[in-house]
């Protein structure tokens, strides 16, 4: 796991969307309903290098699955409008056939689910789904891909995978199954895996293990990860990155330190400020976010934080009709939000700070 | 949320600082609820003739009291049991073992009839805010069946009743006539939750009450169930998995492995100087918001999976997963014994143990306290 006091990016002058491995520049999903167009994601501008980790946080409707189901090129077509840019290794996903797109699934880069009893096939061994996904992408006999995907199931930790391979999905407990499922996605040395919410079903022991599993074949295979969840101390462990997301944008994407330490965005604030926590004082009560996610046919108006901020009123009218852009304000720190540097310094030294 | 600004006049009454609410004052804590040895084996039934050839020993020999005012958490991971003791005190499941006792009288195994005026006193709120509402129902009708169910008159009426509750709970009296498909998540939350209050129960059982929701919805359901703990006095038995919540909720916490009681202590000791080593195991698993701790940090990792409850380990069934198992563990069952005042464990080789008169289970075998 790479530290993250140097910036691997190299100049700290580099924005998101420009430069990387995976880039992703203004990302737009829209769909289509009866009841209006839902803007699940609106304008999504990230990058990332192999070796390292994203963390994308977010809570519900905040855009982050449907953002990692588009890179994956997984909503059935004429679903979404998609619109922006996802280039992998110099190679633009969005408007690629599906023929494509399906050779780079699997090889280039795979995915693990929530939840692995719905994710896998419950009508096939585990073995089989394994060797289906080796041999799409690579002409071997039957007898080298079960080797190899016992060999994938060894690594993963999964004890007797000699007979384990033959067995179904059920019949796995659920920290086995998602083992199976990562040893699924990472058969054929994808160069990016994205996690979404990989131990959210989990038990905390069992995710400490599957967190652990994950960094070590990062370091392995030294892909690219990205991990999707809405648990901080998760992001925590592993990433490197944090992008954090609400309805359907980036509002602030730093350095996992600097978003731990010196967050600048009043949603990151609220999330930080709302959670308890084991590391610190117990509070005689909660600060949550006042309000609900917003829906995503009815976005607010300007910032679509606006209705839950303590301190849109700073902004004299801007918060409700101006949507902030995403900046840079500091090396490799962007934020999207109207607070001017001096006022989000005071709001930061005088309430925020002292409570975290 | 208008509800949020709604409960903070109640909030206020009370002084800032104020950490005894008036319904938890001394004399107030006689036991509520006093359970012993409770078991629940679920029959598992082969063959023709359907006979029993095992059981899934989902609970095992549980024992603990709940005072009346206090929060007791159940913690433990999928297939500790929790669950199930859950519903076995609030009688949705008849226990095959043991005893409980409420308010003094033994519900053990009393009759649906006997225990239905029973119902108005111990009331549960669901883990799953989509599957515990009714879809075909409307708010009014979902919070108002409580009292047609008990057949208690109200003094204005039902529908008045229930916009009480509603009010309560941070929602608008206008949804009455709404449908539960109309609200999110953590709303669907206040529904449960106002039902349960709707005949003003004396315990409730809060089967992970907002694991399912959003973090930021989590905080305002926690203080909403705490401000209503206060208010009306109500004593909680609160089951959940998240050990940052329950720290945040719990007088009293109890850790449960594999359908058995292993811990349990007063919130702040049991986080502070866990003893038995899964509690120990449990705590440094959860991850933890703080990037400086990410290599620093000892953690103890467990190998494998939960074994299972069908056929559970020999004596102390933690004994296949624990770093300091030794002969004894797999041959002789440890027993719950208070470690310190108001401190038990069930372990033969506990872990923190400082300057602790040595008690009758074997600890003087065990390594240097935990640091």
């Amino acid at each position: 796991m790479s530290t993250n006091t140097t910036p691997k990016h190299g100049d700290p002058a580099v924005r998101p969307g420009v430069g990387g491995f995976l880039q992703v520049k203004d990302l737009r999903v829209h769909f289509p309903t009866d009841d209006g167009v839902v803007k699940s994601v609106d304008g999504l501008s990230f990058n990332l290098e192999r070796g390292e980790t994203l963390g994308i946080v977010g809570e519900s409707g905040s855009g982050k699955s449907v953002t990692s189901l588009s890179i994956m090129g997984l909503h059935p077509a004429g679903t979404a409008k998609i619109s922006g840019q996802v280039v992998l290794n110099g190679d633009n996903l969005v408007g690629a056939s599906p023929e494509h797109i399906r050779k780079l699934r699997g090889k280039n880069m795979a995915m693990i689910f929530q939840d692995p009893l719905s994710a896998m096939h419950p009508y096939y061994t585990v073995g089989h789904q394994i060797i289906e996904a080796y041999r799409v992408h690579n002409s071997v006999s039957k007898q080298v891909a079960r080797k190899h995907a016992i060999d994938m199931l060894d690594r993963v930790g999964i004890p007797q995978p000699g007979s384990r391979v033959d067995e179904y999905p059920h019949q796995f407990s659920g920290g086995m199954r998602q083992r199976a499922m990562i040893a699924m996605a990472l058969s054929c040395d994808p160069e990016l895996l994205i996690a979404d919410e990989p131990t959210t079903a989990l038990d905390v022991t069992v995710q400490a293990q599957i967190l652990d599993l994950i960094r070590d074949l990062q370091q392995e295979f030294n892909s690219a990860v990205i991990i999707i969840t809405h648990d901080l101390g998760v992001v925590a462990e592993l990433a490197d990155d944090i992008l954090v997301m609400y309805a359907g944008r980036g509002v602030e994407y730093a350095t996992a330190h600097e978003i731990f330490t010196a967050p600048q965005h009043p949603y990151t604030w609220g999330l930080l400020g709302s959670m308890p926590r084991l590391d610190r004082e117990r509070t005689e009560r909660l600060r949550p976010i006042q309000g609900t996610p917003p829906s995503l046919i009815n976005v607010p108006s300007g910032c679509p934080f606006h209705p839950r901020c303590t301190y849109a009123e700073l902004n004299g009218g801007a918060s409700e009709t101006d949507r902030p852009e995403f900046v840079e304000i500091s090396p490799r720190h962007f934020l999207a939000c109207h607070l001017s540097e001096r006022d989000r310094q005071r709001v930061w030294d005088n309430d925020i700070k002292p409570t975290l | 949320m208008r509800g949020i600004q709604q409960r903070s006049h109640i909030v206020t009454s009370a002084p800032a600082d104020a950490t005894t609410p008036p319904s938890r004052v001394a004399g107030q804590n006689e036991d509520l609820l006093v359970v012993t040895d409770l078991q629940k084996h679920f029959p598992i039934r082969r063959g023709l003739l359907q006979r029993q050839v095992g059981a899934v020993q989902a609970v095992d020999g549980m024992s603990f009291a709940v005072r009346k005012g206090e929060t007791l958490s159940l913690v433990g991971e999928s297939g500790c049991g929790k669950t199930t003791t859950g519903r076995m005190l609030t009688r949705l499941l008849e226990p095959t073992g043991g005893t409980i006792l409420f308010e003094g009288r033994d519900i053990t195994h009393i009759s649906a009839g006997k225990m239905r005026p029973l119902r108005r006193d111990v009331q549960m709120i669901f883990q799953d805010p989509y599957g515990s509402l009714n879809p075909r129902h409307t708010v009014g009708t979902i919070v108002g069946a409580p009292f047609h169910l008990q057949k208690v008159q109200t003094e204005h009426g039902t529908k008045k009743a229930v916009q009480e509750l509603l009010e309560l709970v941070g929602l608008s009296p206008e949804h009455y006539n709404r449908y539960p498909h109309e609200f999110s998540g953590g709303q669907r939350q206040r529904i449960g939750i106002a039902r349960a209050l709707a005949l003003k129960p004396k315990l409730i059982v809060a089967d992970e009450p907002v694991s399912a929701l959003d973090v930021s919805i989590q905080a305002q359901v926690i203080n909403l169930l705490e401000d209503l703990q206060d208010e009306l006095g109500l004593t909680y038995v609160t089951i959940a998995h998240d050990l940052s919540v329950v720290r945040h909720m719990s007088d009293r916490v109890a850790v449960m492995y594999l359908g058995k009681l292993v811990e349990i202590a007063d919130r702040t000791p049991l986080y502070e100087r866990p003893m038995h080593p899964y509690t120990v195991a449990l705590m440094s698993a959860v991850p933890i918001p703080d990037t400086g701790r990410r290599t620093k940090r000892d953690r103890i990792r467990l190998q494998g999976d939960v074994p299972s409850p069908i056929n559970p380990p020999s004596a102390c069934r933690f004994h296949t997963r624990c770093w300091k198992a030794q002969e004894i563990c797999s041959t002789i069952e440890p027993s719950l014994a208070e470690l310190s005042p108001g401190h038990r464990v069930a372990c033969h080789f506990p872990e923190n143990l400082i300057d602790l008169p040595m008690p009758t289970v074997h600890a003087g075998s065990s390594g240097s306290p935990q640091d």
